[in-house]
């Protein structure tokens, strides 16, 4: 050791706009990863919850992709398709399948049978009925499976590091490590972690904000 | 209005849910469907508006086959309101009130005003219609059901236990609420109960419906309770045939006896005699047509004429718009053993007593 110091806030300073480009990376990694995965489990989980037998298969097939080990799935898709984006997203969206089908699956099974019965019943098609009822009744076990797909995200993407990518996590393993090792790991993880709380606080907001029924409801009941 | 013909609804490997039913409903009359439960009332009742596809028959509805109809257009031409009543929660009160108006893309102004109406109608207060169906009572909710269901203003409305989910006493002022409005509207209202009394209550004509849809009686309310045609009907019926009777009749629909009357001005002597001759015991005192009490032979005692004696309130009195129920329970309660009967300006018309009801009932 050479009596560097722990903390240097002057490298830090100096370094300001390779710590934001990484922050900004890491998020549009996580960002294109979570709109990807929703693009693909929206339709699979509607699929699965109008055609009851399709959901063991479907939700069989994302469990498996999940339990694969980040690691190992990148070292085997790089002969592929290389250290590149592609890589990294191919494993970052697979692992926001099973958490976002099955929550958008939940979700439209606990609309209350009487609310479609009667929405059938006065003549709602099917479609209208997806689209203006169930959906929006879905909507806050939807935003609950983006929370925990969004933050999960956020720590993987850390990972793709390796492989080139990596956002934050190419602070821990970049070039500078050698000078700070400390500094870099408590940077990266502290700014990941942050932005995962901040997101995630951002999407509840969000959640409460779209759907203010559940807001009010129970609030006050008021006598007949 | 609406013909059930030899429908049949079988499922696999089990005995027929309706088997062969035969039903004609007419225009502008409630007809309830009343059974124990699993036979079949629920069953019939959403072969009409073909949430469930009949395995065979016909039903017609306003002289059209509803089986060669699109299932969407025909549901948002008739009326439907469940007991679990399924309000969509994520819509205020006004949008739910304005779900098939919306559907049938009717004018946003003419939407407004028709939830307003409603509003009205079912005596919901204005405030309530921007809040949403979890913040309301049961009974609130029940009222936007069926406001829901009045809202595209369809001839037709098919109501399974519309009322079932409050407290008996909502449930009653709900009842009496939605026939007046029935008097008004004169839809034709297909209606499922298992509640022997609310049937009697609603109905114009009752289908008393066995395991299989079977209907063992299809009659009016009147009729049942005093010609069961089954032992099946007596049973359901129950017991208390005669009191249920006894609240269809209204005592406008019955003589009133003229009873003892004695005026304020009536010396004593008079009041006595008037009290001997009609064997009560007691008069009432009535000035100008105006009832204004009762006196007997003791309360006279030492006056020179009735006015000086301040005569004894009626705990009770019943109107012509009084079921004779209630007249009973008048006079089974009061002191003089009779129902006072006054029109609703307090003016005297005469009284019953319980030998004019069992003979009503007789009769």
């Amino acid at each position: 050791m050479t009596g560097r110091p722990f903390w240097d806030w002057d490298w830090v300073g100096r370094n300001g706009d390779l710590i934001l480009d990484q922050a900004v990376q890491h998020l549009w990694l996580t960002f294109l990863a979570v709109v990807i995965g929703l693009a693909i489990s929206f339709p699979l989980a509607v699929l699965a919850y109008r055609r009851r037998r399709l959901y063991p298969p479907i939700a069989w097939l994302t469990g498996t992709l999940y339990t694969i080990p980040s690691l190992a799935l990148f070292a085997f898709l790089t002969p592929f398709t290389g250290l590149s984006t592609l890589t990294a997203e191919i494993g970052l969206v697979s692992y926001t399948l099973l958490i976002l089908i099955r929550n958008i699956v939940t979700g439209l099974r606990a609309v209350p049978p009487e609310v479609r019965e009667a929405a059938v019943g006065m003549g709602y098609t099917d479609r209208q009925l997806l689209w203006r009822i169930e959906l929006p009744l879905a909507l806050p076990a939807v935003v609950a499976g983006l929370r925990i797909a969004t933050v999960t995200t956020i720590g993987l993407v850390t990972v793709t590091a390796l492989i080139g990518q990596g956002g934050l996590g190419a602070l821990m393993l970049g070039g500078f490590r050698r000078l700070y090792p400390e500094l870099a790991v408590v940077l990266g993880v502290g700014l990941s972690v942050a932005l995962a709380v901040a997101i995630d606080l951002l999407l509840f907001a969000g959640q409460r904000w779209i759907t203010p029924w559940s807001r009010r409801a129970g609030d006050r009941v008021v006598a007949t | 209005m609406i013909s059930l013909r030899d429908v049949s609804k079988v499922y696999d490997g089990a005995a027929p849910a309706v088997d062969e039913l035969s039903l004609e409903i007419d225009e502008g009359e409630i007809v309830v469907l009343v059974g124990p439960s699993g036979c079949g009332k629920t069953t019939t009742l959403k072969m009409i508006n073909r949430l469930i596809e009949p395995t065979s028959g016909e039903i017609l509805v306003n002289g059209r086959n509803v089986l060669e109809q699109d299932p969407v257009e025909l549901r948002r031409g008739i009326g439907y309101v469940i007991q679990s009543i399924g309000l969509l929660p994520h819509r205020t009160i006004r949008q739910n009130i304005a779900t098939v108006p919306d559907l049938l893309r009717w004018e946003r102004p003419r939407t407004r005003a028709r939830v307003d109406e409603l509003a009205e109608m079912l005596r919901l207060d204005h405030g309530l219609l921007d809040r949403y169906p979890g913040e309301l009572s049961g009974g609130q909710r029940q009222r936007v059901g069926v406001a829901r269901g009045l809202a595209a203003d369809p001839p037709v409305m098919l109501m399974d236990e519309p009322f079932g989910a409050v407290d008996p006493i909502i449930r009653e002022r709900l009842q009496d609420q939605f026939l007046e409005i029935q008097r008004e509207l004169k839809k034709t209202i297909v209606f499922v109960t298992h509640d022997v009394d609310e049937a009697i209550k609603m109905a114009d004509r009752i289908a008393i419906l066995n395991i299989g849809a079977v209907v063992e009686q299809y009659d009016a309310p009147e009729a049942i309770l005093s010609e069961p045609a089954s032992d099946f009907v007596k049973s359901f019926v129950g017991l208390e045939r005669g009191l249920k009777r006894l609240s269809l009749i209204k005592v406008a629909d019955i003589e009133v006896e003229e009873g003892p009357i004695v005026a304020p001005t009536d010396d004593v002597s008079t009041a006595l005699a008037e009290m001997e001759r009609s064997g009560f015991g007691w008069a009432s005192v009535v000035e100008e047509g105006r009832l204004l009490g009762w006196v007997d032979p003791g309360c006279l005692e030492g006056m020179a004429s009735v006015g000086q004696y301040p005569p004894r309130r009626f705990s009770a009195t019943v109107t012509d718009g009084s079921s004779l129920r209630e007249a009973l329970d008048t006079i089974v309660t009061s002191r003089t053993n009779v129902a006072v009967v006054v029109t609703n300006g307090g003016r005297y018309r005469g009284v019953l007593t319980l030998e004019k009801l069992t003979r009503e009932l007789i009769a």
